[in-house]
């Protein structure tokens, strides 16, 4: 039985997560996405399922391989996937114009 | 409105670009990554070496809750004062690989200042480790062995 998949619960699971982060950079094999978790390679195998399922993921046959992509019309584009990336050197770049402010009027 | 601080990922290319305006006098940004008490203090870590010279090297410490420490090291090939630092950057003993980091400051007026930061990855797949490591972090979960040694280091 095919079960027509959530969007939302598919991307609830972490692994999951990571998985379409480390995709939406760069299309990937299977093999080569599971070399990136500790986490066995028929759970990899699962979720790369699953998110195919909900067409979050794309896949393209390569020869004897299976490359997938990001779907761009599931998924909003890669800044999206960026944007933690980026909020995390924002507050670190904060922090930075702060303590420069209080040495400025230290001084 | 415009966000200050702005990261480019070009879909197939190892490097990633982050710039960031501050309101604040180009030598005092410059100063925030030269002098060894500010760096320490805004970047959370212990500073064990900064040579600020071409040839230079640096090596930075952090202590996790658990009382485990971590280092990050590079050296320095190319260091101008209020203008840019070329630098190379390793967690070490994480998995990860060195990044290769050019860093320009620029002033905008005399109060504003701007960085620029263009890190480049030995390959693809590791530029998208370090935005999953941003990625995990906003969410407050790591769960592979990189991402838990990133997280030592970016936990404040």
């Amino acid at each position: 039985m095919n079960l027509r998949r959530d969007v939302f619960q598919a991307i609830a699971d972490p692994t999951r997560r990571a998985i379409l982060v480390l995709v939406a950079t760069n299309a990937m094999t299977a093999g080569a996405i599971a070399a990136n978790f500790d986490t066995a390679r028929p759970t990899v195998s699962k979720h790369l399922q699953i998110l195919t399922e909900c067409e979050l993921l794309r896949q393209e046959q390569n020869g004897r391989e299976v490359i997938y992509h990001l779907n761009p019309h599931k998924m909003k584009e890669i800044a999206d996937f960026i944007e933690p990336f980026r909020k995390m050197w924002d507050d670190r770049f904060n922090k930075l114009e702060s303590v420069m402010k209080k040495y400025q009027t230290k001084k | 409105m415009e966000l200050k601080t702005k990261v480019t990922a070009e879909e197939g290319k190892q490097e990633l670009i982050v710039t960031r305006e501050f309101d604040l006098p180009l030598d005092l940004l410059f100063r925030a990554y030269t002098e060894p008490e500010l760096v320490a203090e805004w970047m959370g870590t212990k500073v064990l070496k900064l040579e600020n010279k071409k040839y230079g090297s640096w090596r930075f410490e952090t202590t996790d809750p658990q009382g485990n420490k971590h280092g990050f090291s590079g050296t320095i090939h190319d260091f101008v004062p209020n203008q840019k630092i070329v630098r190379t950057f390793e967690m070490e003993n994480s998995g990860f690989g060195v990044q290769l980091e050019f860093l320009e400051f620029e002033q905008l007026t005399d109060n504003t200042s701007k960085l620029r930061m263009h890190i480049i990855y030995k390959t693809l797949e590791e530029r998208a480790q370090y935005l999953q490591i941003g990625m995990a972090r906003g969410m407050g979960l790591a769960h592979n062995r990189l991402e838990k040694a990133a997280f030592k280091f970016l936990k404040y």
